[in-house]
């Protein structure tokens, strides 16, 4: 037992006193020696250094005073590392003090031999840890089953050749729930280095022993019991429901780690809850109260709780909708806190409660902190759109508060005013009055062009508008890009609308934009302008003074599958920071994506198959696609050269391509169209600005005739217009080809393509049988990829598949799956599973299937956001050989969902107008050009794309 | 898992630090200090923050911060409830938690460390088990052991480790065997300027205080047991017959203890014992303001409030106060610009006012916000949700305890807009 110690602080460690404790340690008398090593032990901790006492501290080790062991074993954790030669000294004891009789020195052995992080000790911890984790008292094994996560630490080899996983696995079975909820402890902690590994072998039985574990092991192991459960995918609702009902008491422990665990598996196993289902009401219920509880506890806790119960009433509003009161702020709760609880008090606003919340939002504005405050005001303007009846209450009281004249307020107050006018517009455009009253205190960029944008846009109700933003144009070099660009488009706006006091004014700012500004975008946008005015007054009316679509309700919304994923993670790091963890956890690059199980998920679970080993067991993509670097490369630097100089040769012609040439109307120079996502967490990265950045890039692939062409499934068979004349009018499916050969699937050869059909992207497959034995049981799983494509349902083979049997499956395909970027783009890894093997390969699916059907872009629309890219980011190509007039081949690309917006003829030059829309929101648009007679195709594509145009 | 432990004071020294793996290296801690400058307040230091290669969560406890690194993806509330115990382990152990006193007895807070995390995972965190193990210092033991230069080393094992009751240790003796609940209920509340309750909520705790031999089986119910929908349980609680009976069976741990916390929530009618009348003005012109309160009591269930302190933050500009109250004393922190007055009893016949002036910083504009109130206040004999205790009943050993059951109202966040 450690005893209570005289002040060692005072003491300060200079050479004569390590000589001094160099001489107690070596005494007789056992207390003066303990008294010695208490010293030490006090010096270590304040990080002075004492290291040169090693010897003599060892030495120490052999005695029969617990105590004095223990400070002993303490001292040797923290500089073994640095004298590794003389740790060895101690071994031996280690050894013989994991055979002592009494369980407590067993473990206390075995648990500071896994803290020495020295390779040689950890060869010598191999066998006792062997014998503790076999160890009579539950004591030594629960120590033992974390030594093994400690030792896997350090060398991750020597713990799976000595078999010790297996061991740790058999000790989930254990009888003692403490040694249970540390084997699951050690295994989680393994498992997430360690992805590969199928570690957790969850089974029902597993399960049941997991849950049985979880009444009586204390509250931290009932947290890795609860974590552990949480990845567990039920079969069907029934055992679904059964692990809810013996979770759902967790929900009122007392530790709110505990009980955030326990909202995890429950929020996730609902899902597979029948919603008519009378339990789930009650689980719904059942879930309100220990959220609330989580709210009275201490501010870091409420903090974390905060951030997750953001995540669940975004999930399920309907649990928390009551409770709006519990989340009003406390005017000393820390910031952090206020913050997150004004997030969910604008979430959980509705119509009902919206008198409450805007009496409290308009108390927060009147607030000390200003970020608090800020906030307060944005919230109110938030309320307004989001709740339609509260939008002139909402109005009012931000007039209110801009009287008060408190600068910020004010600023933030016309910002959110702003977009109030664009959700609502024609209706509380009286205020504008009071709004110019404002204008000289603006001093924020954002307030600035908020104001300017509604002066422009309402130019004609303001009588002074072309002074107001005349003194906006005094300082126009020192103004923000933000406040320039919005400048400019205002004072056009106001010309267009009262030409003839204005022209002077427009004129000064178009050359203000485009001569004296260094800023590519104003100057692009001042040229456009001017252009427009220019030749086409009338076409300039249209296209600046446009209506605008109205601005969605909530713009902050987690996106779904994120949320999804995120559900997953509930009361872990991802869920405080909203990524999910592959984001920024170290070292998870093998981190599993985990999604909640839908009530009609797979039969049975597969598991998913892991990055690595998918792509190690595919067929190599075809080396003459240029890797996906590079082109992004080029892309960011504008420097287009021309593909055809860019790309790599073309392959040798063979005899079987010649002729596939001329099924095809030959000769046809492919190109390969790549789409780069950039992925959520890079967003506002290079590729700038607030819109889904992508890029395109552009380079010769094979000939669209060899065997892998489709296989890289560019857009190259789609503009195989050559072509067409005998082929019939729909889609371009290219041909099936061979996914896995039956050498590596172990006699199943898979062949396949993919094919949009009636709007839904299908997966058609062949599964031959090359086996002598009958295969059944599939199922198929993809992993994450660039479009979130993932089946629709599972793989319909009902029948075993006999030897020499062939049978033709088609997938449907959605993509709300998990995005990924991968390389090529279109690159998608696939899982097979069968009663005989899971099997992995990749293959590829032509970009066009994912061109919707609603492609077709508003001719306005395309006009204005056709004019917004700049010409500069054009790339360019050309398809030879097109045997097609302009319009065969428009009515041909509309097969393929690629829409004809509208069409010119310059010079006896067809231009056609296109755009074609992605399932994930992003828009494509293209310009061919047809010269008659002439067999190439010119192909523009503008490099900027937008997801939704911003103003 | 939990990685290293950093004890980090107020103004930014770290004074220990302990490493449950590899050692990491100081500087991590500069992230930290980089968020605590940005935050001005302590208080407000984000408790989660990220940096390149780790996770650093911390708690603030007593002007000492508690700063866990972590590097693999864990959660954040296991680690914040852990530093949590691990301050209430020091106030356990050496009655507060505080740098002095943490350097003073730094061998046993290593210890203490050393046993309560193994490798990042908890091991033992129960204040009984671990003074089974490290015993706490006391000023008698220390001279005993000076004086004779003993000291009893228990190699047992503390059998609460392995038992199904981790939390309570085996062969307890008292020769006066006595249990004790205390009912006590705070009450968070937002009152308007008008005197309307905005929010109110009760958060309840049952603390006990039990002392008897052997192994005790106690079943503890209640008269509305209706009352209570939100409640969380110390691990000895069976669940499952709260669940059937509504009562309260458990074998206790020896000591003090939280048996449950509960909390009435704001949608069950609270009863708010005091009213506030108040008026605070400042003058748009002249450097002064006014201040008039008045308090008086509104649902106090016949019982006599006490211990009535109202505390105001004032806006920085007010310099002095001038002000009599009719009751208490009243004093202002010139510094931290903070109102107290103390006013002690509520007599109903005699209602409590304090008045005056304010003096302001002249030339200075006219505070944008008026200052919250906030009330403190107690009630004796009075659980204010009307929670009652009817019995306790002991099974499993023959003598006969001392029970007793003590109930308190006390405000918690109890505050009055202005």
């Amino acid at each position: 037992m450690l005893e209570p110690d005289p002040n060692y602080f005072s003491s300060f460690v200079c050479s004569g006193e390590i000589f001094e404790l160099k001489a107690e340690l070596n005494s007789d008398k056992k207390e003066k020696k303990k008294e010695a090593v208490k010293k030490v032990i006090a010096s270590m901790t304040v990080g002075k250094d004492v290291s040169a006492l090693f010897p003599d501290v060892v030495n120490c080790m052999q005695t029969d005073n617990l105590e004095l062991k223990k400070l002993v074993y303490l001292y040797l954790m923290n500089y073994a590392k640095s004298q590794p030669d003389m740790a060895i000294m101690a071994v031996n004891t280690f050894v013989k003090d994991c055979e002592d009789p009494n369980p407590l020195i067993r473990a206390l052995a075995v648990r500071t031999m896994g803290c020495i992080r020295v390779d040689k000790i950890t060869e010598y911890l191999c066998e006792p840890l062997r014998k503790c984790l076999k160890d009579e008292d539950p004591y030594v094994r629960k120590t033992a089953a974390v030594c093994v996560a400690k030792l896997h630490d350090i060398n991750a080899q020597l713990v799976e050749d000595q078999g010790f996983l297996d061991t740790l696995k058999d000790l989930i079975s254990d009888s003692n729930p403490m040694v249970v909820a540390n084997a699951v402890a050690a295994l989680s902690e393994i498992a997430e280095s360690h992805p590969n590994s199928n570690l957790m072998d969850l089974n029902p039985q597993t399960i049941n022993k997991l849950l049985t574990a979880l009444n009586e092991c204390t509250e931290w192991g009932q947290i890795f019991i609860l974590d552990c459960l949480a990845n567990y995918t039920p079969r069907d609702d029934r055992e679904s429901q059964s692990i809810c009902e013996r979770v759902t008491p967790r929900l009122s422990h007392a530790n709110s780690a505990v009980v955030l665990s326990a909202v995890k598996v429950l929020m996730k196993f609902m899902e597979m809850l029948p919603k008519d289902l009378d339990y789930y009401g009650t689980l719904l219920k059942k879930l309100a109260p220990p959220l609330v509880t989580l709210l009275s506890a201490e501010p870091e806790l409420q903090y974390v709780a905060l951030r997750n119960i953001n995540l669940i009433v975004q999930r399920r509003p309907e649990i928390l909708k009551h409770e709006m009161k519990v989340f009003f702020v406390k005017y000393n709760d820390p910031i952090y806190v206020k913050l997150e609880k004004l997030d969910i008090m604008i979430r959980l606003a509705s119509q009902a409660n919206i008198a409450q919340v805007l009496a409290e939002l308009k108390e927060y504005a009147t607030e000390v902190d200003v970020d608090f405050v800020r906030k307060a005001v944005r919230a109110i303007g938030r309320c307004a759109i989001k709740v339609e009846q509260s939008a002139e209450r909402c109005v009012s009281t931000l007039l209110d508060l801009i009287q008060t004249k408190v600068n910020y307020v004010v600023q933030e107050a016309i910002v959110v005013i702003k977009d109030i006018f664009r959700k609502y517009p024609n209706k509380y455009e009286s205020v504008i009055a009071t709004l110019c009253e404002n204008l000289d205190s603006l001093d924020e960029p954002e307030a600035r062009a908020a104001m300017i944008w509604i002066v422009g846009e309402y130019a004609e109700r303001i009588d002074n508008a072309d002074e107001l933003l005349e003194s906006f144009l005094e300082g126009f070099h020192d103004e923000s890009t933000q406040v320039q660009l919005q400048l400019l488009t205002a004072i056009v706006k106001l010309f267009l609308k009262k030409p003839t006091e204005t022209q002077e004014l427009v004129q000064q700012v178009l050359s203000l934009a485009t001569q004296d500004s260094d800023n590519p975008d104003l100057r692009d946008r001042g040229y456009i302008y001017w252009r427009l005015l220019s030749t086409d007054p009338v076409a300039a009316k249209e296209v600046v003074l446009a209506e605008k679509p109205l601005i969605s309700e909530e713009t902050d919304l987690i996106e779904p599958t994120l949320l999804e994923e995120l559900i997953c993670h509930i009361g872990t790091l991802a869920s405080v920071y909203h990524k999910p963890p592959s984001a920024f956890v170290e070292g998870s690059r093998g981190v599993q994506h985990k999604r909640l199980p839908g009530s009609t998920g797979l039969g049975e679970s597969l598991e998913s198959p892991d990055t690595g080993s998918a792509a190690g067991g595919s067929d190599a993509p075809p080396a003459v696609i240029p890797s996906q670097g590079d082109l992004l490369g080029d892309l960011l630097n504008l420097d287009l050269t021309p593909p055809a100089t860019t790309g790599p040769p073309p392959p040798p012609t063979s005899g079987m391509q010649l002729g596939a040439m001329d099924l095809l109307g030959g000769g046809l120079d492919s190109l390969v169209f790549f789409l780069f996502l950039s992925p959520r967490v890079q967003l506002g990265g290079d590729l700038g600005g607030s819109s889904m950045g992508a890029g395109f890039g552009a380079a010769p692939a094979a000939s669209p005739a060899s065997f892998s062409a489709p296989v890289s499934g560019g857009l190259d068979d789609l503009f195989d217009l050559g072509g067409g004349v005998g082929m019939p009018m729909g889609a371009y499916n290219p041909p099936k080809t061979v996914w896995l050969p039956a050498m590596k699937g172990k006699g199943l050869e898979i062949s396949g393509t993919f094919a949009r059909r009636a709007g839904i992207i299908q997966m058609e497959m062949t599964l031959i049988n090359k086996a002598m034995s009958v295969m059944t049981d599939f199922a198929i799983q993809f992993n994450r990829n660039s479009f979130g494509i993932a089946p629709a349902g599972p793989l319909q083979v009902l029948t075993p598949l006999s030897p020499n049997q062939t049978i033709e499956v088609a997938l449907p395909l959605n993509t709300v799956g998990p995005v990924m970027k991968m390389d090529p783009l279109n690159n998608l890894q696939v899982a097979v599973k069968n009663n005989i093997d899971v099997f992995y390969f990749s293959c590829q699916y032509p970009i066009s299937v994912l061109f919707v059907e609603d492609g077709k872009m508003e001719r306005q629309v395309f006009l204005a956001t056709w004019k917004d890219i700049p010409n500069d980011n054009e790339s360019q190509f050309q398809i030879k050989d097109c045997h097609l007039n302009s319009d065969a081949a428009s009515s041909k690309l509309q097969g393929s969902n690629i829409f004809t917006i509208a069409k010119r003829t310059v010079d006896g030059q067809d231009m056609l107008y296109q755009s074609m829309k992605l399932t994930n929101s992003i828009w494509v648009l293209a310009e061919l050009r047809v010269q008659a007679g002439n067999p190439t195709y010119t192909v523009s594509i503008p490099l900027r794309l937008k997801e939704k145009k911003a103003h | 898992m939990i990685h290293s432990l950093f004890l980090i004071n107020h103004t930014g020294d770290i004074f220990l630090e302990k490493h449950w793996k590899s050692v990491i290296s100081r500087s991590v801690c500069d992230y930290f200090f980089e968020a605590k400058e940005k935050a001005e307040d302590p208080e407000n230091v984000p408790p989660v923050l990220y940096t390149p290669h780790h996770y650093l969560v911390s708690i603030y406890r007593g002007k000492l911060f508690f700063l866990s690194v972590i590097q693999t993806e864990v959660s954040p509330l296991f680690v914040i409830e852990f530093l949590h115990r691990v301050a209430d382990i020091f106030q356990d152990y050496f009655g507060e938690c505080s740098e002095a006193v943490i350097k003073d007895n730094v061998v046993i807070v290593y210890a203490l460390l050393e046993e309560m995390l193994d490798n990042g995972f908890p091991l033992a965190t129960e204040s009984n088990v671990l003074k089974e193990m490290i015993r706490p210092p006391t000023i008698l033991r220390s001279v005993v052991n000076t004086l004779t230069g003993g000291s009893n080393v228990g190699d047992t094992l503390p059998a609460g480790q392995l038992s199904n009751i981790p939390w309570r240790r085996a062969g307890v003796k008292y020769t006066n065997n006595e249990a004790y609940f205390d009912v006590i209920e705070e009450i968070d509340a937002i009152v308007d300027k008008s005197g309307t309750t905005v929010f109110a909520e009760i958060q309840g705790v049952i603390e006990a205080c039990v002392r008897l031999t052997g192994m005790p089986d106690l079943t503890l119910s209640f008269m509305n047991p209706r009352l209570l929908d939100d409640v969380s349980f110390h691990p000895c609680v069976r669940f499952k017959r709260w669940e059937s009976e509504r009562v309260l069976s458990f074998i206790p741990p020896d000591g003090n203890f939280r048996l449950m916390s509960y909390h009435v929530s704001s949608q069950n009618l609270v009863a708010i014992p005091v009213y506030v009348k108040q008026n605070i003005s400042f003058l748009e012109t002249g450097a002064c303001g006014r201040l008039d309160i008045t308090i008086g009591p509104k649902q106090t269930m016949g019982k006599m409030v006490e211990g009535l302190k109202v505390t105001i933050h004032m806006p920085k500009m007010v310099l002095s106060v001038n002000l009599t109250a009719t009751q208490g004393t009243h004093t202002y922190d010139l510094t931290a610009k903070v109102l107290v007055w103390d006013v002690g009893k509520l007599n109903p016949q005699k209602l409590p006012n304090l008045r005056g002036s304010l003096s302001m910083q002249s030339g200075a504009p006219k505070p944008e916000d008026n200052p919250s109130i906030n009330m403190d206040l107690k009630i004796q004999q009075l659980a204010i949700s009307g929670l009652k205790v009817s019995r306790l009943d002991m099974h499993g050993e023959k003598y006969k305890p001392f029970k007793g059951v003590k109930y308190l109202t006390k405000a918690g966040k109890f505050q009055v807009r202005t």
